[in-house]
């Protein structure tokens, strides 16, 4: 087990330099540079912000600047855009309200995903198999860009309480959510659909069957652990895309959360920011991997293997 | 007596389209998407549709008529014309983004599974690292930096062959869209056709093909790559919606084709941004873009159905 862990984190860490190394050329190959604004600068000016800031000297220089600064002070750079911020500032100051957004979503995606999972599995081929399965493609073939404008003008300007702008009670997050979590509801419920009726269908079944075990017991204890698996290989990398913030619910619901950064630092060619948003994303998904993994030899004996 | 031997035999291929030509919810589909591709690829050749770009004065914000099906948005545009002309650029994207995704993932995976060993592990490795990216910040930094080369091959386009720069600009300029989101959509299939790689090099008919000293590219491409046609169709089929999904993402938040065109991800936009006032502005585009969706999910399950009869509901 400890072995395990040990080889999976080394991984991981091999996984976040290669990653954050790449992005660093990636970035740096972009056209243009920050400092491009409505006014074009002065040369003088240019190379003063290219010293102040350590671009201006050569690229593997800056590479091992970089790194140096976060193995040993945890510094992620100074924001290049918004003057004298520090990249973990901003990501600390967007991160609370991306977090609560995503795991409000998934907390959807989950207690809606997969008793619907479930329940069509456990009437297969019957009519609210077809109604749930249909439910689901609809939420898959509705993408947030159409839900959330739709959520926010139908619910959110009628219903009071609710709002389609805003970030002070707890009731702001529900139609965020809502169109953030609507399609991983969906794809879980499909999910879990898929694995529920394999594992109903396969001989531990039978044999809790012939023992005499009742269908609850067998829906919700014998078959579910199985019929999980499928749902929880997804919902790993899922949940780390959702709680680092969706650029279209964030500015259709004024969220001040991550995913907009992620796409305003790129088209500003904020360098060091769009890095410590990447390393960040791959934090979570190494991580998501890693505890899905877990879980899964939790789930099942024979992968402990 | 004479005993007649059964003259054909059916290959899998047979009988999965035999399972799907049974199942009607996939057959309803594939007519849908016909006659999408149809009406977004012929019907603004004839003279009943006017052009998306012109606007008619006398018709501003009009309700469906004979002269517009569908109405006019704000500025006097036909509706009807604008949503097709947008359905060409989403299906046309939708289509050729998959096929760069469909290229990349299938020469990858099948090149790892087929060497196996250590290039196999570094090659996996890639693909983890690459998983770990945020698309969003790939496909932007990729539409970003292919624009000037794109800007260039127009110009030479134009003067080697003479052809109108209109003609030529906004077929070009949809290049950057579908390269920057074929960037990362060929992961999944590489992992797919890999692991069924794996599979089918150790089977005896690979064996024979090698003692037959046939060489290791018409054994990958000749002997193993067709028998990797199922899967990779199934993927295909529903790898389209989640594409024409991204390309209107792009679009909608500004990034991916630009004006004048339209795709159904800006007709979408305008219409979300004056739903209040006029919501059949964002009605019909939502609509033909959904029902194109879910025609094209619909036939991707029959075809993974019927390919894989396992998973069939049985």
């Amino acid at each position: 087990m400890i072995k395990f862990l040990a080889k999976r984190l080394g991984q991981g860490a091999l996984v976040l330099f290669v990653l954050e190394s790449l992005t660093f050329f990636l970035v740096r190959a972009l056209p243009g540079n920050p400092f491009l604004g409505e006014r074009q600068l002065p040369e003088h000016v240019l190379a003063q912000l290219n010293s102040l800031y350590g671009l201006d000297t050569g690229v593997w220089e800056q590479f091992a600047r970089y790194w140096k600064a976060i193995l040993l002070h945890g510094d992620f750079g100074p924001s290049l855009v918004r003057e004298g911020v520090q990249v973990s500032e901003i990501i600390a100051q967007a991160f609370p309200a991306s977090l609560q957004l995503g795991c409000a979503a998934m907390a959807l995606a989950v207690a809606v995903g997969i008793p619907a999972g479930m329940f069509a599995a456990h009437w297969r081929n019957r009519w609210p198999d077809a109604l749930f399965m249909l439910a689901a493609i609809a939420g898959i073939c509705i993408p947030s860009f159409v839900l959330a404008p739709v959520l926010g003008i139908t619910l959110g300007a009628h219903v009071p309480g609710l709002s389609v702008a805003g970030w002070d009670n707890p009731l702001c997050l529900l139609l965020p959510a809502v169109a953030l979590g609507a399609v991983n509801a969906a794809y879980v419920a499909r999910l879990t659909r898929a694995g529920m009726v394999e594992a109903l269908s396969s001989d531990f079944v039978r044999t809790a069957r012939a023992k005499g075990a009742g269908a609850a017991r067998i829906l919700w204890v014998h078959a579910l652990r199985s019929g999980l698996m499928p749902a929880v290989s997804y919902l790993g990398p899922a949940f780390a895309a959702l709680i680092t913030g969706s650029f279209v619910v964030e500015s259709c619901f004024q969220v001040p959360g991550l995913g907009l950064h992620f796409v305003n630092a790129t088209t500003d060619r904020d360098y060091f920011l769009i890095q410590g948003l990447v390393f960040c994303y791959g934090v979570l998904i190494v991580a998501a991997n890693l505890a899905v993994d877990l879980f899964l030899a939790w789930l099942d004996p024979r992968m402990r293997s | 007596m004479k005993y007649s031997l059964p003259t054909s035999s059916r290959s899998l291929r047979q009988d999965a389209l035999r399972r799907l030509a049974r199942n009607r919810v996939a057959v309803c589909s594939v007519v849908f998407l016909v006659g999408m591709f149809l009406a977004c690829f012929l019907l603004p050749l004839f003279p009943c549709i006017p052009d998306p770009n012109v606007t008619d004065l006398e018709h501003i914000a009009s309700a469906g008529s004979w002269q517009h099906w569908l109405g006019t948005d704000h500025l006097g545009r036909d509706m009807l014309a604008r949503v097709l002309y947008g359905g060409r650029i989403s299906l046309l994207v939708g289509v050729l983004a998959t096929a760069v995704t469909v290229c990349a993932g299938v020469v990858y995976g099948l090149l790892a599974g087929y060497v196996g060993g250590r290039t196999d592990a570094f090659m996996m490795r890639a693909v983890d690292v690459l998983f770990a990216l945020p698309f969003i910040v790939v496909v932007v930094v990729f539409s970003l930096s292919i624009e000037q080369p794109c800007r260039e091959l127009t110009e030479c386009v134009v003067r080697v062959t003479g052809w109108s720069r209109d003609a030529v600009a906004p077929l070009l300029g949809l290049v950057p869209v579908f390269l920057a989101i074929g960037a990362l959509g060929w992961l999944t299939l590489a992992r797919i056709v890999r692991a069924q790689t794996l599979v089918l090099r150790e089977q005896e008919f690979v064996l024979a093909a090698r003692s037959l000293g046939l060489s290791h590219v018409t054994i990958l491409f000749r002997h193993i790559a067709p028998n990797l046609l199922g899967p990779v169709i199934v993927y295909t089929t529903l790898a389209v919606p989640g594409i024409i999904l991204t390309e209107s993402t792009l679009s909608f938040i500004g990034l991916g084709v630009k004006a004048p065109n339209s795709s159904w991800g800006t007709l979408i936009k305008e219409g979300a941004d004056r739903m209040e006032v006029a919501p059949e502005l964002l009605l019909y585009p939502a609509l033909f873009f959904c029902l194109t969706l879910l025609a094209l999910n619909f036939l991707g399950d029959g075809l993974r159905d019927a390919f894989d009869p396992k998973s069939a509901r049985d």
